[in-house]
C-alpha cells in the first residue's frame, strides 16, 4: 500500500516534467534509427547490436533518472521526512523500482515497436523477452541508482557516477569485444559486472538459443537487482550525523 | 507531565560537539517555544527528539518511549528548518502522498490545507510558491493525522505579522485539543506566544521557564534584554 503511494508519487512528480519524459522515450528511439542508417551498407551489424542496445538502454535512462531524483530527495529533507514517519525503507526502494519498471516498460515498448517494426530489427528468440529483459535491466538500473546517489553530495556528481559506473559495463560486457578475445584480467572486471550478464541473456534471446546458460544470465540478473537494493536500503540511514 | 525528557543529551556533529550536555523537559499540551540565535543547536536538539539525529550520550524520551522508537513514528509530526516538501507536485499531492505514508485518512489532506489557509493554492505546484508558502506547505504535511506532539523546526520564519499571529493561534488551538508543541525559533519576539520557553545558547540551555518568570528573574522587558542577560550574568 506505501509502496504503491511512493510509486504514484515518483510517477506524479516524472508527469509534471514532460520535457524528461519524451527525452526518456525519444533518444533510444532516435538512437536505434542512427544505428540502422549508420550501419544501412552492413544490415548483419544492425541485426547483431540492435537487440541488445534496444535492452540496455533503460538501464542507462533508470540509472540516470533514480540517482539524480533520490538525491534530490536526500538532499531536500524530504527523506528526513520520510525516515521520521512509519514508511518502510522497503516501501520506499520498492515504490522507486515499481515507478521506473513502469517507465521502463513504455520506454522499451515504444523502442521495441519501431525497432522491430519500421526498422526491421530481427530476432530468433521471442521478441517480448527482450522487451521483458529490457524492463529488468531498468530495475537494475534504479536499484544501482539509489545505491550511487549514496555516495554523491551533488546533482553533478550523481551524473558523474554514469560514464564511472555505466560505461565501463558497456565496454565490457561482450558487445563491442566479445569476451574471449579480452585479456584475462579485463574478463575477470566483466565476470563481476550485471550488465555482462544482461548483454549475455539478450544475446541468447537473438539467436533463440534459450538455454541452462540464459536461465543462469537471468538468475545472476535478478540476484545483481537484490544485491543491489539491499545495499541501496543499507545506506537509508533512519538516523543520520 | 513531561511529554519529552531530554537526559544529558550529548550530539557530537561533523568533529565538533554540538550539544555537550543538555538536560530539559517539555510538558504535555504546552506550547514550548526553542528560542535561540542561529548555530545554537536548536535544529539538531530537535532532530534528537524526532529520533533522526545520531546521538554521542544521554537518554531522551518521547511520549513514554525512547526516542526514535518505531511505534513512535505516526505520533510526531515533524517539520524540518528547510521546506522538505516535493516541489514539481502541488501543495494537495503533496499532503495526499504524506497522508498515505502516515495512514491519515483522506479527510486529513483537507483539513490540514484549512489549517495552514492555503485551500486557494492547494493545486498550485509548490516550486511556484513563495519560501513562506512553501513553509506553510511543509508546515500542513506536519498536521496530518492529527500528531500527539508536532515538533517544528521554524515554522514562521519569513511569514508575513498577520499569518505568524494565525499561526500560533492554531498552534495554541491544537495545544488545548492535547497536542504538544515544540516550536524553534531565533526570533525572540515570538516568546511571548509561548506558554514555556527554552532558552539556548552554544548547545546549552541558559534558562527553562516561562516567558514573565523569565522577565522576571532578569527584570528585563523585551525578551532580546533578557537573553542578554542570562548569557552575560
Amino acid at each position: 500500500m506505501r509502496t504503491l503511494a511512493v510509486a504514484e508519487r515518483v510517477l506524479a512528480q516524472l508527469r509534471r516534467d514532460p520535457r524528461t519524459l519524451v527525452l526518456i522515450v525519444g533518444v533510444p528511439m532516435l538512437l536505434e534509427t542512427l544505428l540502422k542508417e549508420l550501419f544501412a551498407g552492413r544490415p548483419e551489424i544492425f541485426q547483431h547490436v540492435g537487440a541488445p542496445l534496444l535492452g540496455m538502454f533503460p538501464f542507462v535512462t533508470m540509472f540516470l533518472v533514480t540517482s539524480v531524483t533520490m538525491l534530490r530527495e536526500r538532499t531536500s529533507g524530504t527523506l528526513e521526512r520520510l525516515m521520521a514517519s512509519p514508511l518502510a525503507k522497503i516501501d520506499l526502494l520498492a515504490g522507486y523500482g515499481l515507478a521506473f519498471a513502469a517507465l521502463a516498460a513504455v520506454q522499451a515498448g515504444a523502442v521495441s515497436a519501431l525497432a522491430f517494426g519500421a526498422l526491421g530489427l530481427d530476432v530468433s528468440g521471442p521478441k517480448v523477452v527482450v522487451t521483458a529483459l529490457a524492463i529488468a535491466n531498468a530495475v537494475l538500473g534504479t536499484a544501482l541508482g539509489l545505491l550511487a546517489s549514496a555516495f554523491a553530495e551533488t546533482e553533478f556528481q550523481a551524473v558523474q557516477f554514469m560514464p564511472a559506473l555505466v560505461l565501463p559495463q558497456i565496454l565490457l560486457c561482450g558487445l563491442f569485444v566479445a569476451r574471449g578475445s579480452m585479456a584475462d584480467w579485463l574478463r575477470w572486471i566483466s565476470d563481476a559486472m550485471p550488465l555482462t550478464y544482461a548483454y549475455d541473456a539478450l544475446a541468447h534471446t537473438a539467436a533463440n538459443t534459450l538455454d541452462s546458460r540464459f536461465a543462469a544470465d537471468v538468475a545472476v540478473l535478478g540476484g545483481c537487482i537484490l544485491l543491489s537494493l539491499a545495499l541501496g536500503a543499507a545506506t537509508l540511514r533512519r538516523r543520520t550525523a | 507531565m513531561a511529554a519529552i525528557r531530554v537526559d544529558r543529551l550529548r550530539v557530537v556533529r561533523g568533529g565538533g560537539l554540538v550539544i555537550p550536555e543538555l538536560s530539559c523537559e517539555v510538558a504535555s499540551g504546552s506550547v514550548t517555544g526553542l528560542l535561540g540565535p542561529s548555530g545554537s543547536g536548536k535544529s539538531t536538539l530537535i532532530r534528537s527528539i524526532v529520533g533522526v539525529q545520531r546521538v554521542a550520550g544521554g537518554r531522551i524520551d518521547v511520549l513514554g518511549a525512547p526516542a526514535g522508537s518505531r511505534s513512535l513514528r505516526a505520533r510526531i509530526g515533524y517539520m524540518t528548518q528547510a521546506a522538505s516538501v516535493y516541489t514539481d507536485l502541488t501543495l494537495r499531492e503533496n499532503l495526499r502522498f504524506f497522508a498515505r505514508v502516515l495512514g491519515a485518512p483522506a479527510s486529513a489532506v483537507h483539513q490540514a490545507i484549512d489549517d495552514v489557509d492555503m485551500s486557494d493554492q492547494a493545486d498550485r505546484v509548490v516550486s511556484r510558491m513563495s519560501g513562506g508558502q512553501r513553509a506553510r506547505v511543509s508546515l500542513a504535511a506536519a498536521l496530518l493525522g492529527s500528531p500527539e506532539l508536532l515538533v517544528l523546526d521554524e515554522p514562521t520564519v519569513g511569514l508575513d505579522p498577520v499569518l505568524r499571529r494565525d499561526l500560533w493561534e492554531l498552534f495554541h488551538r491544537l495545544a488545548s485539543g492535547g497536542a504538544t508543541l515544540l516550536v524553534s525559533s531565533h526570533v525572540m519576539d515570538e516568546a511571548d506566544r509561548c506558554s514555556s520557553l527554552l532558552l539556548l545558547r552554544d548547545g546549552r540551555l541558559i534558562a527553562q521557564d516561562t516567558p514573565a518568570a523569565i522577565r522576571a528573574r532578569t527584570g528585563a522587558e523585551q525578551m532580546d534584554e533578557a537573553f542578554l542577560r542570562l548569557v552575560e550574568s
